[in-house]
């Protein structure tokens, strides 16, 4: 078997689990309501990390680039009450210009 | 299911409809990179649908066929590839209350998580609405994901300089942000997300990839839910 089927195999079964952990383990059962209040705010922790990481991050090391300037024209278009598509329009169109300036 | 016929209902269907488009087809540029980067790593077309249906999981997956294009052992392959989807654990957790239904249901429908259908979830307020936007984004996602894929493996590469030229690569980083954003109003959410995402930026130089994303999970405790508070304007 060649290592990208094998590679393929381990983390298809591997990633199976851990996505179906919550579903499965949890089952239809109501969350006790202190486990709710941290369910609750899990994502904006979550969305947030991702948001800033999928910015900064390039490997294991921090760069601000253009990607950061869509970021803040996102932030800025979000805060004028843009709608969503519009922040994301802006984002792209944001970095684009910044790299060919740059 | 909801019902057609009520103003409401229609309209939360419609934003929702709208959030997955935009998130959908930020992910499609990032399917011919992965295509092509398979192609690139050495995959067949069928290897790289291979890691587009069963992974599933733009980040985990780019690992996965980088490693083994500079030619990593299968084991550091499949282990980055896994940190990065450790953090289904934590969206399992948060979404586990939508995903309700029989065992194979459950089983199958988690097969979806990924971050997008995660993010258009846990926008919404109602439990359905979470459930039919986490459906309709990772339905979206995995189909477009897929075809891509096929395409970029075909076309085999020059979309990397084309993607970053029109800025595409900050598509994902504001659809984050965007969802994010309706949450920041409520003193609780917006302390849990300063924090979870500094924890996650000085993380990033320190750990392997997905475990800062992982860790950011520590900026529940600044939104103390030990404390009982009206949930009135959480929205």
């Amino acid at each position: 078997m060649s290592a990208p089927t094998l590679v393929l195999i381990v983390l298809a079964a591997g990633t199976f689990g851990l996505k179906a952990a919550g579903p499965l383990a949890l089952g239809n059962r109501e969350l006790p309501v202190r486990m709710q209040r941290v369910v609750d705010v899990l994502p904006a922790a979550l969305l947030a990390a991702l948001a800033l990481v999928s910015t900064l991050g390039d490997g294991r090391a921090l760069t601000v680039d253009a990607r950061l300037v869509g970021l803040v024209a996102a932030g800025l278009a979000l805060w004028r009450r843009a709608p969503f598509v519009v922040a994301i329009l802006v984002a792209a169109a944001a970095t684009a210009a910044a790299r060919a300036v740059g | 299911m909801p019902d057609a016929a009520n103003p409401r209902d229609v309209a939360v269907r419609r934003a929702i409809h709208r959030q997955a488009a935009s998130i959908v087809a930020a992910v499609a540029p990032f399917g011919i990179v992965f295509g092509a980067s398979a192609a690139d790593s050495g995959l067949s077309v069928l290897q790289a649908i291979g890691f587009s249906t069963l992974v599933f999981g733009g980040s985990s997956q780019f690992a996965a066929v980088e490693i083994l294009g500079d030619g990593g052992s299968v084991a550091s392959a499949a282990i980055a590839g896994l940190l990065l989807n450790v953090r289904s654990l934590a969206f399992g957790v948060v979404l586990a209350p939508a995903l309700t239904g029989a065992i194979w249901q459950r089983a199958a429908m988690s097969q979806l998580m990924i971050d997008e259908s995660t993010a258009v979830a846990t926008a919404q307020d109602e439990l359905r609405w979470r459930r039919y936007g986490y459906l309709v984004a990772g339905m979206g996602v995995f189909v477009v994901w897929n075809a891509t894929t096929v395409g970029g493996h075909l076309l085999f590469s020059g979309a990397g300089d084309l993607i970053t030229d029109l800025g595409l690569d900050a598509a994902g980083p504001a659809a984050f942000l965007a969802l994010l954003w309706p949450r920041l109003r409520d003193h609780r959410q917006l302390r849990t997300a300063v924090v979870g995402g500094i924890v996650a930026v000085l993380l990033v130089p320190l750990t392997p990839p997905g475990v800062p994303i992982l860790a950011a999970m520590i900026g529940v405790l600044a939104g103390r839910p030990g404390v009982p508070a009206d949930r009135g304007d959480a929205s």
